[in-house]
């Protein structure tokens, strides 16, 4: 069974961003792998376990950097990396484009799985866009998966609590939730093993990808700005209380 | 005439408000706007949506009757609905059920998709969006045949602006998919939709157990409004996932959010700092949330909140 997991090299959520020109963030920060795709990975490594004759390919779209992402996702349990290197970042249009051009240059994939969304540009679709260009099903926000007889079931997280239980043959592509395992943290020989397993690296000009329809182009970049007023309500406990109601009321109208 | 598509949501108990701030959003001197419903209830609806400027509402069916859900097959109705009556641009909110079907709708068009925006202009198709856990907002500017946006509820101020509609239905024609959804388990709890609640308090780290919940809830009661939760909270078991506000759990833009006794992570404000009013209670005044509010109180929560409960009790019902 051949497993692909698409991984994305993101900046760790404690980062300072700090944003350059009028649309690029400073990438001179701390760069981890997005921490969704670590439970894809996990849940990849728990199927491998079940089949047995399995080999994991962690895929990913990024500058030269970015194969510090698939040595964690080796180190994880992948088997082999590719990395589509390319020095801008492109849009998810064109991401599932070049994704879909190397798992086909690559292989045949009888499952793919990622991460829900990925923590940086919060897009939500990338995996949808791969699914429709290889024509198979995609279950999102996964929480639970189970493989019986190539039929893969899922229950993915809906609203209010809600969970729906989702039915789909291989090939599918499955976007793991941050419930759906508890991530492994590799150990010393994990991570010694990862440094000797094969990255190949492919050029995302060499995939000779058509056109995309359309584009999403971040025209501006702004740090998200709060105007708190971070007033601290003086007084014992009871006159806090009825001055912040009172606030609530009359000051900001919103009770 | 610019023809624009809304997906309706509704539920049991009828159509989701936060979609007043969408069809607000989506108005234009020169737009006609279709609202795409699936519960077979267009009829029902016509007084509130032609309210908020709706001019068609059409009951999107299947030849059989009303779509049973299936994320797929929604998908391919919308754009059977898009081409129908030649719409190019479609609204929605951002919930987990148009997360599941737009980047479906978007895959297939081949078309840009923008999801919780937190502003839209039609005109210039630009829209801003929180990236990098909120801490930045990027203006997008798209470009394609077609165009999809998702709005983050409740950052869109409705206003009404009333039209007369006139209620259609379109009989689509779908196929049978290879993804199939089995069953929809509800959740026993039956959690009131965090992402859509006009006011919310939550309890963090310093709520130490399941039971002490309790406290948030009888405040929730009075005001209205949904109970929440820090991640800490949800990790250590003392409440579930679906109550989790933050970057891992659920995005949230209230009118009102109360920390309680929550210190402000990164994660929790990517899922909450767009709350028009954020309230804080803590007994360490130098917690990010408090230095991050609007209104702080320094004191513990187990003696503030139940005082809160009791004075909102008396000043709410004396109105």
């Amino acid at each position: 069974m051949r497993i692909y997991v698409c991984v994305k090299h993101v900046p760790d959520t404690a980062a300072k961003i700090t944003i350059i020109g009028h649309n690029r963030i400073d990438e001179k920060v701390t760069f981890i792998i997005n921490p969704y795709d670590e439970n894809a990975i996990e849940a990849a490594a728990g199927l491998k376990k079940q089949v047995g004759d399995a080999e994991i390919i962690a895929v990913t779209l990024g500058k030269e950097a970015a194969e510090s992402t698939l040595r964690s996702a080796l180190a994880m349990g992948a088997d082999r990396g590719i990395l589509i290197h390319s020095d801008y970042s492109p849009d998810s249009m064109v991401t599932a484009r070049a994704l879909k051009a190397a798992i086909e240059q690559d292989g045949d994939a009888d499952i793919i799985f990622s991460g829900m969304e990925s923590i940086d540009s919060e897009g939500f679709q990338t995996m949808f866009r791969l699914g429709a260009a290889l024509k198979v099903p995609v279950a999102n926000n996964v929480v639970a998966f189970k493989l019986a007889d190539r039929l893969v079931t899922v229950e993915c997280k809906m609203d209010a609590g809600n969970i729906e239980v989702i039915r789909m043959p291989l090939p599918c592509i499955v976007g793991a939730g941050k419930a759906l395992n508890q991530p492994r943290y590799p150990t010393l020989p994990d991570i010694m093993k990862a440094r000797k397993k094969p990255i190949r690296t492919i050029a995302l000009d060499s995939l000779d990808l058509d056109s995309p329809a359309g584009s999403m182009e971040v025209v501006e970049l702004r740090p998200a700005v709060e105007k708190r007023r971070s007033k601290i309500i003086a007084g014992s406990a009871e006159e806090a209380v009825r001055e912040l109601i009172r606030l609530l009321k009359e000051e900001a109208r919103v009770i | 005439m610019q023809k624009i598509g809304i997906f309706i949501e509704t539920r049991a108990q009828g159509l989701k408000p936060a979609t007043y701030g969408v069809i607000t959003a989506a108005r234009g001197a020169a737009h006609e706007l279709y609202g795409l419903v699936f519960d077979g209830k267009g009829a029902e609806y016509k007084e509130e949506l032609q309210d908020y400027g709706i001019h068609k509402i059409v009951d999107v069916q299947s030849v059989e009757g009303l779509l049973g859900w299936n994320p797929d097959s929604w998908a391919r109705a919308i754009i059977q609905v898009m081409d129908h009556f030649g719409i190019h641009i479609l609204l929605g909110l951002t919930t987990y059920r148009s997360k599941d079907v737009f980047p479906r709708i978007a895959a297939i068009l081949d078309a840009p998709l923008l999801l919780d925006c937190i502003s839209v202009d039609l005109k210039t198709l630009t829209a801003g969006k929180s990236q990098f856990s909120g801490k930045t907002i990027a203006t997008f500017k798209v470009r394609g045949n077609h165009t999809l946006f998702g709005i983050r509820p409740n950052v869109i101020e409705a206003r009404p602006a009333p039209v007369t509609a006139e209620v259609l239905s379109l009989q689509t024609q779908i196929g049978d998919e290879s993804l199939m959804v089995e069953a929809v388990k509800k959740d026993p709890a039956g959690t009131m939709d965090l992402s859509e609640a006009q006011i919310i308090i939550a309890g963090g780290r310093a709520m130490k157990n399941s039971e002490n919940y309790r406290i948030l809830y009888e405040c929730a009661d009075v005001l209205g409004a949904a109970v929440g939760a820090s991640r800490v909270a949800v990790d250590a078991g003392w409440v579930p996932h679906s109550m989790q506000v933050g970057q891992t759990g659920t995005t949230v833009s209230p009118n009102l959010y109360i920390a309680c006794g929550i210190s402000g992570s990164v994660q929790h404000f990517a899922g909450m700092k767009t709350a028009q009013v954020v309230v804080a209670l803590n007994t360490d005044p130098q917690a990010a949330m408090m230095q991050r509010c609007d209104y702080g109180i320094v004191g513990d929560l187990f003696e503030v909140v139940p005082l809160l409960t009791r004075q909102l009790k008396t000043t709410l019902n004396r109105e």
